[in-house]
């Protein structure tokens, strides 16, 4: 078996409500893939908090999982304003969320390190303005 | 693997094939085949949704008789307290229990009252060493079925300590034999009055390696039949309720997680909310949390489809009968550090991958995007025509097998008017 197998997802940025709905039928792909539990739930965090990220800061973009025969990678494109400084956005507890959305309980400064910490390796590509696209692999 | 045995019967002759439960089941377990309702065994969590939804009354949850069960020298009745909400006008439990032994029971234990004893042990164990929070209760068996094929990872957070039937079963056995000498084992049955058709289920299959401790289970909507003749007569009571308004209380939603006195709790009731309560917890998208309570049935146990009542007007009822009762009437000493091992359990759900579609990852990847293609060309209406409750399973359906001479209505409508046309 050589190729890959995708799910794609479009983000809705208008809505808090739907947000983690992509994350919840990767889950349910991933267990009919029979993937173990822990590598499941990994991927579940790393997409939820991306999902979000997307939501809050980008409104909205797509989200690919490609499985490959032995990883996991995770994509997320959004077209959103870009990270200003990558270094402090991975830090614990920075955030750039407006005080309505952490009045919601988000934007609590986790979202990036926690997808960093859930995934074996992640790629951050932004450009100011432009968009970011972010990639993270969970090996299997 | 042994195979799970449940408690929903269907009523051929009722089923119309109309695809409302198969549309509402949570777990996806249920087809339409041959124009009947038809249960997956390894995917049904006995949450009584279908039962629930069944506009034919097709369905219907199965439980023992109690007039089968007489040839039993001791009875003992394990009233849960979902009960003592189904009657107008009740003031006093004690009339009830009266009920109970006028019906034929010789012996009536709580539930409510060792629900207070597993309340005192909870907050024992909450504050016990290594305790991997949000501890979630184990006392509705959907939610522990639920976290072991879909939740694996929470497993370990799951209540290790014995659901209030149980320890009921266990103490109502010791309390006969110690008061009862010359009663044999074999002499002495208890009956859980059971709101939910999951708790026949519990007691038939037990929990991973565990062994119920219950012999019988019969429906709720039964006995009740049975006790509002025995308590017409009026009877003066000879029995004095033993359990507080924390007993009482575990019959509805947030019963539970309140009595913990612990405001770090949640409580969630009706199985999709409980799924996405489960959902966060995984993603670790919650606050950080002691104690969370989860009810499949809307309302919690007096939400159960074997009640007579309805879920909001039996909390009310059950309101007024805590009204006078103690906080709790079932303390534990203060010398009791840890919770007696009787009634813990160290059986964690097993994980199941039910819904794997091949054994190898190879050959699940190939289905998988068998699947989708196929997915692409349905018309993604979720209609249900077909038996399965969305395109989607359709389309699953059909690669792994299991579809047999269903089709898609829609397709082949279109298909004979494109014939029509050309």
């Amino acid at each position: 078996m050589s190729d890959k197998l995708t799910f794609h997802f479009d983000v809705d940025g208008e809505s808090f409500v739907s947000a983690g709905q992509a994350s919840v039928q990767v889950k349910k792909n991933l267990r009919e893939l029979g993937l173990p539990p822990e590598v499941i739930r990994r991927v579940s965090i790393a997409m939820y908090e991306g999902e979000i990220n997307m939501v809050i800061h980008a409104n909205g973009g797509v989200a690919d999982v490609d499985v490959y025969e032995d990883k996991v990678v995770i994509v997320l494109d959004d077209k959103g304003p870009g990270i200003k400084d990558v270094a402090l956005a991975m830090q614990e507890g920075y955030s750039t969320a407006s005080d309505q959305v952490r009045s919601l309980g988000f934007g609590a400064g986790m979202g990036l390190p926690n997808m960093k910490r859930y995934t074996d390796d992640m790629v951050i590509e932004t450009v100011v303005g432009v968009g970011t696209k972010i990639t993270m692999t969970i090996r299997l | 693997m042994k195979e799970t045995r449940h408690s929903v019967v269907l009523d051929k002759e009722k089923c119309t094939g109309c695809t409302s439960c198969v549309r509402r089941c949570p777990t996806e377990a249920i087809r339409i085949v041959n124009g009947k309702a038809q249960i997956d065994p390894d995917r049904c969590i006995d949450c009584g949704e279908c039962i629930r939804t069944c506009e034919n009354n097709a369905k219907r949850a199965m439980c023992s008789k109690f007039e089968h069960y007489l040839h039993y020298k001791w009875k003992i009745a394990l009233p849960a307290p979902t009960l003592f909400g189904q009657f107008n006008g009740l003031d006093d439990v004690d009339e009830v229990l009266q009920g109970l032994l006028d019906i034929g029971f010789d012996d009536v234990y709580e539930v409510s009252k060792a629900a207070e004893l597993v309340t005192a042990y909870t907050r024992l164990y909450l504050k016990s060493a290594p305790v991997k929070k949000p501890v979630i209760s184990s006392a509705c068996p959907v939610i522990a079925r639920l976290i072991s094929l879909r939740f694996p990872y929470l497993k370990d957070n799951l209540l290790p300590i014995l659901p209030p039937m149980e320890v009921a079963a266990i103490l109502a056995r010791e309390k006969a034999r110690r008061e009862h000498p010359e009663l044999k084992d074999e002499d002495i049955a208890t009956f859980f009055i059971s709101p939910c058709p999951a708790k026949v289920s519990y007691v038939r299959n037990g929990y991973g390696g565990y062994k119920s401790h219950v012999d019988v289970v019969v429906g709720l909507s039964d006995v009740y039949f049975l006790l509002l003749g025995a308590m017409k007569r009026g009877r003066t009571p000879t029995l004095t309720g033993e359990s507080g308004m924390i007993g009482i209380g575990w019959a509805s939603s947030g019963g539970e997680a309140t009595a913990l006195l612990n405001d770090s709790y949640l409580s969630a009731d009706g199985i999709e909310n409980c799924i996405k309560v489960l959902d966060s917890i995984e993603n670790g998208n919650i606050p950080q949390l002691e104690f969370v309570e989860l009810n499949a049935c809307p309302g919690g146990c007096v939400g159960g489809v074997m009640t007579i009542e309805n879920p909001f007007i039996a909390k009310t009822r059950l309101q007024t009968v805590r009204r006078f009762l103690p906080v709790s009437k079932n303390y534990i000493s203060p010398d009791e550090i840890a919770v007696p091992g009787e009634f813990v359990t160290d059986e964690k759900p097993r994980y199941k991958p039910i819904t794997r579609l091949a054994d190898s990852f190879g050959e699940s990847m190939r289905m998988m995007a068998e699947i989708q293609k196929l997915r692409n060309t349905l018309p993604g209406i979720d209609c249900g025509a077909c038996g399965s409750p969305t395109c989607r399973a359709f389309a699953e359906d059909s690669v792994r097998g299991v579809a047999g001479d269903r089709c898609c209505v829609v397709l082949a409508q279109k298909r004979a008017k494109e014939e029509n046309d050309a």
